[in-house]
């Protein structure tokens, strides 16, 4: 349980806004709040997906991010081009850790950059025959590449480019699948808006591709939905999977392929861990092929064992049995390292601000080495998100709906969190505090943390961040103060 | 007019999505809930109501339909 009382809490929210203006007072406070478990609906306690308060620093991303970084740009047999001017593209090239298999540049393109790199002209006079060529140089310098996608950024949205048309012929002269993407930064208030048009377009231009072929299937079939493989994340879900007797068809998308999307009908269930950025296309083949979806958390033993029984459950007695088997296997391996890393864990207190899913996924992870998440956000949820995150928090603990710099410094400030897990732009500030961070969105360069073998990591990287010593020698600037009074008292 | 969908909850009841503002809500009432006629006003819990034309009762839920705003939610 949470150590403030709600009251305190709420004080604490007001006192932090005291410094805003009357307007931008009202506003953010409809987005911070103390967690109430007893609240069914999240919009009676917080407001989400919102347009962000101008003048103030935010986190979020734009459309494109979530189009091109998050949904499509993990697809790696496929050449994504980011259209429009090259830097877009080129700053968020290769920096999300989404791996994969392959010879980059042959087989496949994840970590490359394809840029129309707009110039005067082709705003002036429209990109469209520019990217025309661009698409029959790809096909020539990279012929076994699979498809294309076309990532419209900023400007061919307001210069009104018909990249559509542009794609349909392109597809016909190269006989292969070019999508065009109307994911431009502007759209929406943040990356989700994006994540939708990029599922959008998937069902229109890719999922129905295949219907009708014929299909060796098995009645195991599930397709993994919403796994980047961040730092391997997927691979660490898929063999857990495969032990309990499953059939991984396709991964969505972090490492996947065309082929497997195109395959995906094809399944029996969709396993959806990111719920935030694709429900959407899991809504779409519920009702158009009725495949139901499951969501599911792989972080921590307790939330495995959880979502492998719920994910069984659907299957036949064998997966059930093999399920039970291999949770027994894993077990001794948890105890292990449960044992050796909870007691040097036990008590210490996170606040983390990320986005998608994990503000509440890893909060299980969290509660099974003893530490206590004391306060969440996410940057670009909905209100469907906050109704499933209430429920895993404790009572009164903080909840902030894309949080501003100066806020979440503020209540870092107060809440005194052993640790703070969120991004790289967080990480010196609160590092230079005295805090450790963690980044919650690349694993800090480490992973995988998902299964069993991703929390024998998160555990190890846990304690590497707090036991680390460096923290002891580093006096935050509020203790300082405090010293310097004592001493100017005596 | 906006496209929704209409989706069988965990717990049983209905469960209203509007993809356009990714609204989820719960449905506290349905005016025609019989084989033949399926369909009318939705209240849905968050305040707001729906209408959709009554159809025969779908086989098979999640089903997309047009439905047509009558009183918003309070948000």
């Amino acid at each position: 349980m949470s150590t403030m009382t709600r009251e305190e809490t709420e004080a604490l929210i007001a006192e932090v806004l005291e410094v805003y203006p009357d307007k931008a007072k009202k506003d953010r406070t409809k987005h911070l709040a103390a967690n109430d478990v007893s609240v069914e609906q999240s919009k009676k306690c917080i407001t989400s997906n919102r347009k962000s308060l101008p003048g103030v620093m935010t986190i979020r991303g734009c459309a494109y991010a979530g189009s091109k970084g998050v949904v499509w740009g993990p697809i790696k047999d496929m050449i994504h081009i980011s259209h429009g001017p090259v830097g877009c593209g080129q700053y968020s090239r290769a920096g999300r850790r989404n791996y994969y298999v392959g010879t980059t540049g042959v087989d496949t393109f994840g970590t490359m950059n394809f840029t129309s790199d707009f110039q005067e002209k082709d705003i002036v006079f429209g990109g469209d025959k520019k990217l025309a060529k661009l698409i029959e140089e790809i096909e020539q310098l990279f012929p076994l590449h699979k498809g294309i996608s076309v990532q419209s950024e900023c400007p061919i949205g307001l210069i009104g480019d018909d990249i559509e048309s542009v794609s349909k012929k392109a597809a016909a002269a190269i006989d292969k699948p070019v999508v065009p993407v109307r994911c431009e930064g502007f759209r929406g208030v943040s990356q989700s808006l994006g994540h939708h048009i990029a599922n959008d377009a998937i069902r229109d231009w890719v999922l129905d591709k295949r219907d009708g072929q014929p299909y060796e299937s098995t009645p195991y079939d599930v397709a993994i939905i919403g796994d980047y493989n961040i730092g391997g994340d997927a691979w660490a879900t898929r063999i857990l999977l495969e032990e309990m007797g499953l059939r991984v068809v396709a991964q969505w998308s972090g490492d996947g392929t065309l082929a497997e999307m195109m395959n995906t009908p094809k399944v029996k269930l969709n396993l959806l861990h990111c719920y935030r950025s694709m429900n959407y296309i899991s809504r779409h083949m519920e009702e158009k092929y009725g495949i139901p979806y499951l969501e599911y958390n792989f972080f921590g033993p307790t939330k495995i064992i959880e979502s492998c029984r719920k994910i069984a459950a659907f299957f036949d007695d064998t997966v059930k049995e093999k399920t039970e088997a291999m949770i027994a296997r894993y077990q001794v391996m948890m105890d292990e390292i449960i044992a050796k890393y909870k007691p040097r864990l036990q008590g210490k207190k996170v606040m983390l601000y990320v986005g998608g899913l994990r503000p509440r996924h890893v909060i299980g992870a969290y509660e099974d080495l003893g530490m206590e998440v004391i306060g969440t956000g996410y940057e670009f949820a909905h209100n469907d998100d906050y109704d499933r995150t209430i429920k895993e928090m404790g009572d009164a603990t903080l909840l902030y709906d894309d949080v501003t710099g100066f806020e979440l410094e503020e209540f870092v400030k107060r809440l005194k969190p052993d640790m703070v897990g969120s991004g790289i732009k967080e990480k010196y500030i609160f590092q230079k505090m005295g805090i450790p961070l963690r980044q919650m969105h690349s694993w800090d360069y480490s992973g995988p943390y998902h299964g069993y073998d991703g929390f024998a990591i998160f555990a190890r990287d846990m304690d590497i961040a707090l036991s680390n010593p460096t923290f002891k020698n580093l006096t935050p600037p509020w203790k300082k103060v405090a010293e310097e009074e004592v001493k100017k008292a005596a | 007019m906006a496209n929704i969908m209409i989706q069988q909850g965990a717990g049983g009841g209905l469960v209203f999505y509007l993809p356009k503002r990714d609204l989820e809500a719960s449905i506290e009432s349905i005016e025609f809930d019989t084989p033949e006629k399926w369909g009318g006003e939705l209240k849905l819990d968050n305040g707001g109501t729906y209408y959709i034309d009554p159809i025969a009762k779908p086989p098979r839920l999640p089903i997309s339909l047009r439905a047509k705003r009558l009183g918003a939610a309070e948000d």
